[in-house]
């Protein structure tokens, strides 16, 4: 048996397909890119031998700074976000709804698999005060506050892709969260609850200890989605005001398509990589088990 | 001991217990309103006139439910063509990712060879990587071999960047198999691509239809890929339902509320139906591919 399972042949024609697809469209292209970071220009115009041009101008490139902050303070707030409010949905699942969360958990999960783009285009409409206030604004006047220009600046605007990200998002790792609270051995808590321990208390001493495997896997999956941001930014604020919006994923794009230059878009997107890498190495630390028993 | 049987000396605590759940059952209804509200005042709009938009509450309801003519517009914007597009490109990259990441899945995980761990950490280094990284220089090799201005730069792309994902979820699949079966298949003189055509397919087809229905949602939905292979070349004809949605408002000059929000209805419709009848599916693939982040 050990030899018909170790037949060459086979092994290769059932695993060349994949192998030469992802080799070719995705690893050549990868080194390719760190190629481009040593040139300058893009494939219409020619390309000219830049030396480390590109990365100079990276460590003094205000507008390069700008994203990189830009896209650390998106990525820790829509995580925290995401992974603490995944949590309580959790927690409301399996210890208050228990055997009748199913319809709850499964609406709430909806807005996942929702277009980025709808859901985006949608928010615009939610958050507008022209041509007419949308519900977020009317809500506001109904209170006896003044309409507010949601998009006017980068504050209020990076507060509405925030809430926006963490309403789509945070029925998935209320999910996810579920999925381990419910691996929680009933007579655990059962016993726990006998010692008295109850509400707070039990969260605390009981349930988030023996749930932490599943909440750093779930927060280090979130940084590292939330570091790839794009879809979601561009079709709501395309970036702006300005570009008080734009995370690296953004200032790559433009760079690249909208300025032409290829070295200094690749350039940029090195940075991103290395960011997710840094994570990368969390996830195997953090989830090792998991990934590769 | 039975479980229910929880009355008796327990009751004083039982009723405080309820009484401390009014405020959650509070909160299970703010959250259900967060999560649903957005979606019926999406629909509730595109029945709505531009007229209404402009002079009535944005919480008034429709004054005529019977109101297509939003969507007949939309519909006319295009919208068609956009789905056609899609639908080419994201189908048959779909049927290569599926049965080329089971075979390789497979290779991986039920063949026995050396450097098979290696392979598929080669995989799984993909999921981590940006898309930015890989788009430079696909686009100028997709220029260069003429294939800008088909849908090929696009499926390709989709199939190279859905992969990684579906290698390492059919991994984990193949993992279940009692290997029993592939013995007695050997035994019985078929050769291990017959048993993995005639004995793991079936066997993994609930996995291979799961894995296919979140690509399905990852590459229906993606904006990035789609927006870069298509649009920035100037050829609009070639624009997916996402990036057509996006530039819906643009083919409309001014701001036409209903139009907008009947499109936004039609792109966010496939994935509803889907949902309403796979949810418990779709739910449990998207959380296994967590990884992605």
């Amino acid at each position: 048996m050990r030899q018909v399972l170790g037949d060459r042949k086979t092994i290769a024609v059932l695993l060349a397909p994949a192998l030469i697809c992802y080799s070719l469209i995705m690893l050549a292209p990868m080194i390719w890119s760190l190629g481009y970071t040593f040139f300058t220009g893009n494939p219409i115009r020619g390309f000219s031998f830049a030396g480390l041009a590109n990365f100079d101008t990276l460590l003094h490139d205000p507008k390069t700074g700008q994203a990189l902050a830009f896209t650390v303070k998106y990525a820790v707030t829509v995580t925290v976000g995401q992974v603490v409010l995944g949590y309580l949905l959790a927690l409301l699942y399996v210890f208050h709804l228990k055997r009748s969360s199913g319809l709850v958990r499964t609406l709430v999960f909806f807005p996942v698999v929702l277009p980025t783009v709808a859901v985006s285009l949608l928010f615009q409409k939610l958050f507008a005060i022209v041509p007419q206030d949308g519900p977020v604004n009317s809500v506001l006047q109904l209170f006896g506050a003044e309409s507010v220009n949601w998009f006017g600046s980068g504050a209020k605007a990076f507060l509405v892709i925030a809430l926006m990200d963490i309403w789509r998002s945070m029925g998935f790792y209320g999910v996810l969260l579920y999925a381990g609270l419910v691996d929680i051995p009933d007579d655990v808590i059962e016993s726990a609850r006998l010692d008295g321990a109850g509400g707070w208390r039990l969260a605390r001493a009981v349930v988030l200890p023996l749930s932490s495997p599943v909440l750093i896997s779930a927060l280090i999956f979130s940084i590292n989605g939330t570091l790839k941001v794009f879809d979601s930014i561009y079709a709501l604020t395309g970036g702006g005001p300005g570009s008080l919006t734009s995370p690296l994923t953004l200032h790559m794009y433009r760079t690249a398509f909208a300025y032409g230059d290829y070295g200094y878009g690749a350039t940029i997107a090195l940075t991103l990589t290395i960011c997710c890498l840094l994570v990368t190495v969390a996830v195997f630390r953090g989830s090792r088990k998991d990934l590769l028993a | 001991m039975r479980r229910n049987d929880s009355s008796g000396p327990a009751r004083p605590a039982r009723q405080r217990w309820r009484w401390r759940r009014a405020p959650l059952g509070l909160a299970v209804a703010v959250l259900l309103l967060i999560e649903v509200y957005p979606l019926l005042w999406l629909f509730l709009g595109s029945l709505k006139t531009q007229d209404e938009f402009l002079n009535r509450p944005t919480w008034a309801l429709p004054a005529d439910w019977l109101n297509f003519d939003n969507y007949v517009q939309a519909w006319r914007s295009g919208i068609s063509g956009d789905l056609l597009n899609s639908a080419l490109a994201v189908f048959p990259a779909l049927a290569v990712i599926v049965v080329c990441g089971a075979a390789a899945g497979f290779a991986l995980e039920v063949m026995v060879w050396k450097g098979r761990g290696g392979v598929l950490l080669l995989f799984l280094g993909g999921i981590m990587i940006p898309s930015q990284m890989i788009l430079l220089p696909l686009f100028s090799v997709y220029f260069q071999t003429h294939l800008t201005g088909t849908l090929w730069p696009l499926i390709l792309t989709y199939v190279a960047t859905g992969l990684p994902l579906t290698v390492f979820m059919m991994a984990t699949y193949c993992r279940a198999i009692p290997r029993e079966l592939f013995e007695a298949a050997t035994i019985d003189g078929a050769s291990m691509l017959r048993s993995f055509w005639s004995i793991g397919l079936p066997v993994l087809a609930n996995a291979v239809f799961t894995v296919g229905l979140v690509q399905f949602f990852f590459l229906w939905n993606d904006l990035l890929i789609a927006m870069t292979f298509t649009s920035g070349s100037g050829h609009d004809e070639l624009a997916t339902v996402q990036v057509g949605l996006l530039s819906f408002q643009g083919r409309f000059g001014t701001v036409q509320y209903g139009p907008t929000m009947a499109a936004i209805c039609l792109n966010v419709l496939i994935t509803l139906v889907l949902y309403l009848f796979l949810n418990q599916r779709v739910m449990k693939g998207m959380t296994a591919g967590a990884v992605k982040g």
